[in-house]
């Protein structure tokens, strides 16, 4: 995988140099942000055995949350306002997944729909703007010449990868995605992980939904949409297992590199938006189909 | 009857899994409108043979014949086609669906053919008429998921009965039934007989046997013993045939003297499951537990591990009564439980082997949360190297290592949590011969280090050289207790089946 991200690169970048421009590299980055942290909790979810399909939805009513709360309240209230809520929405996913045991994909379904529903109910479906001029930095400012968004992402990046190879609960998420039930006969309280799972997806998509607040500079209840198809692309396009219990962040950013250098490569070289569409859809079952032969052959 | 030429016959059959021999040279013969028992332990052979008839497997060697014409039975289809069919434990009907959409199944009589418009009246009329030749008393548009056991039972032997079968394959056909349904399955395989289908009649229930089957062959070890007739054969002729082996020394004993009291089990008791269970076992000493597949002794395993809750009853460890309500309260208090699928339940196949290893125990690898990896790995070695396991390095996965080395690393993952109560649910089933004289050595050594081992085992050699104390179950109850000195496979087996020491 590393190789065809290069091999991308190179491609991209001889046939358009301004590939490798600081300013584009830097925008890249930036626009891959928000899938990386939305990708960053559904590689919590997946690996734990389930699925996340409310990030999306989620990022719109942090939005519209995060938007209200700052001009009620003030700059931090409004950001703190938003991941919360994110981390809410989590929770909520985890009780219904873990405590009522209603399957993954029909919860966060659920969610899916219904978080779109109350940013829409909160916003009156109209845009909410009018945000203090200093929220803007968040979005588009810079530490050094690297993009906030850009860095924010990569401390998140590092910061999970601990969580999945360092901690308790990481070594759990892959233990209950390996094998469930092996799981609670190990005497791992599997319903209290997979709530924290929820919540940690939940969280991230908070954060990505903040930035991308700020990015729009307004509260946008339309934000989002089929993102969490994107999350879950880039985690099975870097070698994550949909059933669970194999990939990492490694995995992960790598299917996000592809994503993103793929999007922003095709626009250089003037591919339509339509037809790109065509050509991410045709790698996210590819790569996959790859991974599959080489597990089969093994 | 008797001198009718044969429906079906079998020589030589021979059927071959990685590392067993599940059946050497077995032959068969039934003839039509007889009843015809396959007897034999757990693992005798009985459920191959039937796969192999019904086209489930194809054998690796042997010659079968339909109506004295050879065939090759390579679907379950095949077997259809030439009027073979078989009634599995579980049933294979749509349960959303009626019993006259059932019964006929992608064979529905059609109107307006090219439209393949469903007949429904016709339908309905040609249930009517199948029920009413097994005497069935079942509404045909009745959904089959509101039917009861015995009555799904009935759907399915009138569906093979309308497939115009000469053969129907019943395996523990009683298993789930009460009394009153057991008659009305006599009932039915008595008008199967006078219209001259031929039945294979597999059970442990050799009260049963005796009551409905004409002829019995007998299968021990994979190999065809004898067929006998079942009016001039006496039930303990049966069992006789069916243990009849020698008991080769390859059960290394741990001499131990077992000591205090370590788990005592009172009137343990889950409804429709478990009744009234109740032993002990204590220091360096090993408990057997004997019985059917179906006597919930698995069960008995998991309640006590508080894998699944109980209705009433109580466990002391040590002497004092506790409460373990999870696996995790069982761990806490040194219950180690390996269970029998190993590949459901013990390991974590993607996996390494140093994260299977030290899983149950994480806590004492970390501190606020946070692990000491280098520790774990450190651990993880320790046991690779003192159990033997067979890896080339500690992050290898252990979906790739052989089914002995997958056990001994589920056996490390419980001495890392420093259980003293070991319940070994089935230990060395898939394992093979080298493999599983590792786990009898490994069990040694943990009640030569004071732990106390309760060990479930469909394999009477096994449990009879191994344990020091043997249980037998039925039904979920303990019907029988025989000492290490005592016991031989026809008593335990006797009581096994007829559920009386």
């Amino acid at each position: 995988m590393p190789a065809v991200i290069v091999a991308l690169a190179i491609v991209f970048g001889s046939i358009n140099p301004n590939f490798w421009s600081a300013t584009n590299l830097a925008n890249v980055s930036r626009q891959m942000s928000i899938l990386a942290l939305l990708a960053l909790g559904q590689t919590f979810a997946i690996l734990s055995g389930g699925i996340d399909l409310s990030v999306g939805s989620l990022l719109a009513l942090v939005s519209v949350i995060c938007a209200q709360q700052m001009k009620n309240f003030g700059l931090v209230e409004g950001i703190v306002a938003g991941i919360l809520a994110g981390g809410f929405a989590g929770l909520v996913n985890g009780l219904i997944v873990a405590r009522a045991r209603v399957p993954p994909f029909i919860a966060t379904l659920g969610m899916l729909v219904a978080a779109r529903g109350a940013a829409l109910t909160l916003s009156g479906g109209l845009p909410i703007a009018g945000l203090p001029r200093e929220f803007l930095v968040l979005g588009a400012g810079y530490i050094g010449p690297f993009p906030i968004p850009t860095v924010i992402a990569a401390v998140a990046f590092v910061l999970a990868h601990g969580i999945l190879r360092r901690t308790r609960f990481g070594r759990y998420v892959y233990a209950m995605g390996s094998n469930e039930e092996a799981a609670v006969l190990s005497g791992i309280n599997v319903a209290n992980y997979k709530m924290l799972v929820y919540i940690t997806s939940g969280l991230f998509a908070g954060i990505a939904g903040v930035i991308l607040t700020s990015r729009v500079i307004s509260g946008q209840p339309t934000l989002g949409e089929v993102q969490e198809l994107y999350s879950i692309a880039a985690v099975v396009i870097g070698g994550g297992r949909i059933s669970g219990g194999v990939g990492g962040i490694g995995t992960t950013l790598m299917g996000v590199l592809v994503l993103g250098i793929l999007g922003n490569g095709l626009n250089l070289v003037q591919v339509s938006s339509y037809i790109q569409n065509i050509v991410i859809g045709a790698i996210i079952v590819g790569a996959v189909y790859v991974d599959l032969a080489r597990e089969r052959r093994r | 009857m008797s001198d009718a030429p044969p429906f079906l016959e079998l020589r030589g059959i021979v059927k071959r899994f990685p590392g067993v021999l599940a059946l050497s040279d077995v032959g068969l013969e039934v003839r039509p409108g007889e009843v015809h028992a396959l007897l034999g332990e757990n693992g005798a052979g009985k459920s191959t043979l039937i796969k192999v008839i019904s086209g489930v497997y194809r054998p690796d060697a042997g010659r079968i014949q339909v109506d004295g014409r050879p065939v090759d039975i390579r679907t379950p289809h095949d077997a259809q086609a030439l009027g073979i069919s078989t009634i599995y434990q579980e049933f294979t009907l749509a349960p959303d669906m009626t019993v006259a959409e059932n019964i006929f199944l992608g064979r529905e009589p059609l109107r307006l053919r090219a439209l393949s418009i469903v007949d429904r009246k016709a339908l309905i009329r040609q249930t009517r008429d199948v029920l009413a030749s097994l005497d069935l008393q079942i509404d045909p548009e009745a959904t089959v998921k509101h039917l009861g056991v015995a009555q799904q039972q009935m759907v399915e032997i009138a569906k093979a009965l309308s497939l115009d079968a000469r053969l129907i394959i019943m395996d523990e056909p009683t298993a789930t039934l009460t009394s009153h349904e057991i008659d009305r399955l006599f009932q039915a395989i008595g008008r199967l007989k006078q219209r001259n289908v031929a039945v294979i009649y597999v059970s442990h229930r050799l009260d049963e046997v005796k009551a409905v089957c004409d002829r019995a062959t007998i299968l021990r070890d994979g190999t065809f013993v004898a067929t006998v007739s079942v009016a001039a054969t006496t039930i303990d002729g049966m069992i006789r045939s069916m243990v009849g082996r020698d008991l080769k020394d390859k059960f290394p004993k741990v001499k131990s003297e077992p000591r205090e009291e370590m788990l005592r089990v009172e009137q343990l008791t889950r409804k429709g499951e478990l009744h009234g269970i109740s032993f002990s076992v204590r220091r360096g000493e090993i408990v057997g537990i004997a019985g059917l597949v179906g006597s919930k002794r698995t069960e008995t395993a998991r309640a006590i591990f508080g894998a699944d809750p109980i209705d009433s009853g109580r466990i002391l460890l040590r002497g004092q009564p506790v409460n373990v309500r999870t696996p995790g309260d069982a761990i806490e208090h040194g219950i180690a439980l390996v269970p029998e699928d190993r590949k459901r339940h013990g390991i974590f196949a993607t996996l390494s082997v140093w994260e299977n290893v030290v899983l149950s125990a994480l806590r004492r690898f970390s501190r606020k949360g946070i692990l000491d990896v280098r520790r774990e790995k450190q651990r993880a070695q320790e046991f690779v190297a003192s159990l033997r396991i067979a890896t080339s390095d500690l992050d290898k996965r252990v979906l790739d290592l052989s089914g002995g080395n997958q056990q001994k690393v589920v056996i490390a993952k419980w001495l890392n949590t420093n259980a003293e109560i070991f319940l070994f649910d089935e230990p060395t089933r898939g394992i093979d011969v080298g493999g599983k004289i590792e786990v009898y050595r490994l069990m040694g050594e943990l009640i030569s280090r004071g732990a106390a081992i309760v060990m479930i085992s469909s394999e009477l050699p096994e449990i009879l050289g191994l344990s020091d104390r043997i249980l037998v179950m039925r039904d979920g109850r303990i019907c029988g207790e025989f000492d290490r000195a005592d016991a031989t496979e026809e008593k335990i087996l006797n009581c096994a089946l007829r559920g009386a020491a």
